[in-house]
């Protein structure tokens, strides 16, 4: 009962919040509800005795990338009413897609298309059942092949990204600190010896 | 709750070990390295694929099948043929590419870098045996890719193509994605034999859901092997990368792609063969019909081999429609000597770039064999090849796959099939024509570098055409050997 009542709470919330995303004018207002979509679904799947994902989700989208999200944002300045042209236009054919696909999906859901009796219905685990650990004991055992490559991947990521973007510019000024270590009072100073006033 | 974990037999992985541990050293040699010295770099680079093949032929089993990591991970007579011969490929296009780099100021160590990536990624897929690993060797391809084509980064064509195919490639991944999650959903399982086993025991119960899943896995294997109508990347990109790279995405990468069509519906989903063997029908014949027709079309060399590649692709999938072993053989035999083929005709229209100058164009190749007989000659035997015609590889390669097909009584896709390269046949030997009996539209006549070294492997290259051309159980019975 109690759970019913969180879910459908978190899940109203999460869909409100997802809608104001892309409604909302001010693009820093619809990151800040793009954190609030995330919190919100992380406490879904704490309902879902999903811990580990859920307080990733939290540390990793909300914590670092949508406050990254949120600079960009604040630092680009956006003009909005661009954004915003040809909304009109192509509503129709927007909702045309959207009631195209809800239809397939009411159809596919309401059928009897995919069966769930193959799949058990889960079972709660116990209250000291440690999902954190359960991850850990697989992701370098079993999948520890798919973890390295993937760390490749990460690797590739940031070679690739420091090749595209790393260059010189002719007008870019470097800071050379041994030369700056050894400039003298000579190099920098000159005294002029001008003569006093006579008045 | 302490389980007991024994460990994996790392054994089988040795040759990813090589390439991982020698491409990290070489991304720290570069480092140091200046300029003037960037071949070493290269030579380091070949030495690691070199490396490699002989790791793949210490540890490959005599027969049979190895498998490790929990079953994610196999080695198979397969993946021997196809991971050397990634290697082999991937050799070339490092040897090929080296003046092309130096003379548009990208002759950097990057390239070799992602280079040995993307072929890290490739042997990945190559011996995957779970959704997940296919996933992310294919992953590790692409990013390696999309950075190579926006190498060079003065080209706006260069830029826009690697953002084409970023954006394209990410969503052919997803799609991809996203059938495999649906696969996962109904069998609970990523182990690519769980889930055959678990397909066999749920296709009479759940067949639309599985048929549901199985088109999303086609699409991204369309996209990913470049079949109509999931085709529209290739021409663009093809054309808007740097002919080094062109050369690179035009070889290596179809054997991979092939190895995970291979990995995924005939060791994965066999049990929807009825299902994927028709989706493969429509996609084969339409490559079939628009590369061939719309190649005939193109001004634009670079865009008129991707036109072929798309026809070449039709055919592969040939092979794998007739679900025989033979048909797979024939398939993997033609996968392989296309990448050889296209090697040799990318590698003579590399050589024909020079300093500001990017030659593309098919009327770039006239009077080609007054300048240099010996390169027209290779690109002649290249064509021929291509469009099938005897004693060249590329007429055994079309007719074992048609073989394979009528074999399971087919006669209607071997016929059509036909007729498509007959009209194939035209584009092929205008670019014959134009190089032979064309006089070149500029007073300059067409320089070409005389680097001995390319001179003679590009020539080795071509010779392998004939040569397997003439004994295709060279090749043939090492493919009849991967699904015997």
């Amino acid at each position: 009962m109690v759970e019913s009542i969180i879910f459908y709470v978190f899940a109203i919330s999460t869909v409100t919040t997802a809608t104001a995303v892309v409604t909302v004018r001010n693009p820093v207002h619809a990151a800040l509800f793009l954190v609030l979509t995330f919190f919100t679904s992380a406490i879904i799947w704490m309902t879902l005795e999903a811990e580990f994902l859920a307080i990733t989700l939290v540390l990793v989208y909300v914590g670092a990338v949508m406050v990254l999200f949120v600079f960009v944002v604040m630092m680009l300045d956006i003009n909005i009413a661009l954004l915003r042209e040809g909304f009109v236009r192509y509503l129709p054919l927007g909702l045309l897609v959207a009631l195209v696909m809800l239809g397939l999906m009411v159809s596919v859901v309401t059928s009897d298309i995919f069966v769930l009796d193959a799949a058990s219905e889960p079972v709660p685990k116990p209250a000291d059942y440690s999902n954190t650990e359960a991850l850990g004991r697989v992701l370098y055992t079993e999948h520890v092949f798919a973890f390295e490559v993937a760390a490749v991947i990460l690797l590739v990521a940031i070679i690739a990204a420091i090749a595209l973007t790393m260059r010189k510019r002719p007008q870019t000024k470097y800071q050379d600190p041994a030369s700056q270590i050894r400039v003298r009072k000579a190099d920098r100073l000159r005294i002029v010896k001008m003569p006093a006033g006579e008045d | 709750m302490t389980t007991e974990f024994v460990p994996p037999d790392l054994m089988p992985a040795l040759p990813e070990m090589v390439m991982l541990g020698m491409t990290c050293l070489v991304l720290v040699v570069d480092l140091f390295l200046p300029q003037e010295k960037r071949g070493f770099t290269l030579l380091l680079s070949i030495s690691t694929l070199l490396l490699a093949v002989l790791a793949v032929g210490a540890v490959a089993p005599s027969s049979g099948s190895v498998s490790s990591f929990g079953g994610s991970f196999i080695l198979d007579q397969l993946a021997v043929v196809l991971k050397i011969a990634t290697c082999v490929v991937t050799i070339l296009v490092f040897i090929y590419s080296r003046d092309y780099l130096k003379d548009h100021d990208i002759y950097r160590g990057e390239y070799y870098v992602l280079g040995l990536f993307a072929t890290l990624g490739m042997m990945v897929m190559i011996s995957a045996h779970s959704f997940l690993l296919v996933y992310l060797g294919l992953e590790l391809l692409s990013l390696s890719l999309y950075a190579m084509i926006a190498f060079n980064r003065n080209s706006l064509a260069a830029s826009e193509s690697a953002m084409k195919y970023f954006v394209l490639g990410a969503m052919a991944s997803g799609l991809l994605l996203y059938g495999i999650s649906i696969f996962y959903g109904i069998t609970g399982t990523l182990d690519i034999n769980a889930v055959s086993a678990a397909i066999d025991g749920q296709i009479e119960q759940n067949p639309t859901a599985l048929a549901f899943a199985l088109t999303f896995v086609v699409v991204g294997l369309a996209f990913k092997l470049g079949a109509v109508p999931f085709h529209m990347w290739l021409p663009d990109i093809y054309q808007g990368s740097p002919t080094a790279v062109t050369l690179f995405i035009g070889t290596a990468p179809k054997i991979a792609a092939f190895a995970m069509a291979i990995r995924l519906l005939v060791d994965g989903l066999s049990g929807l063969q009825l299902d994927w063997s028709q989706m493969l029908t429509a996609l084969a014949l339409a490559s079939l019909a628009l590369g061939n027709v719309i190649a005939v079309a193109q001004t634009n060399f670079k865009r008129l081999l991707a036109y072929s590649t798309i026809s070449h692709v039709g055919f592969i999938l040939l092979g794998i429609i007739a679900g025989t072993a033979s048909g797979f053989a024939s398939a993997m035999f033609y996968t392989i000597t296309y990448a050889i083929t296209s090697a040799v005709a990318f590698g003579v229209l590399i050589m024909l770039n020079r300093k500001g100058f990017e030659a593309e164009n098919i009327s770039d190749l006239a009077g080609l064999n007054d300048s240099n007989p010996w390169y027209a000659a290779l690109l002649a035997i290249a064509m021929f090849s291509m469009a099938g015609v005897p004693p060249t590889v590329g007429f055994y390669a079309k007719l074992s796959v048609l073989q394979a097909v009528v074999q399971i009584d087919m006669i209607w896709l071997a016929i059509v099939a036909v007729l498509f390269s007959v009209i194939g046949l035209f584009y092929y030997l205008r670019v014959i024509k134009v190089m032979y009996f064309d006089a070149p539209a500029s007073e300059q006549a067409i320089t070409i570098k005389d680097a001995l070294d390319v001179k003679v492997i590009l020539g080795a290259n071509s010779l392998s055409l004939i040569v397997l051309g003439i004994f295709p159980s060279l090749l043939m019975a090492y493919c009849l050997l991967a699904f015997a």
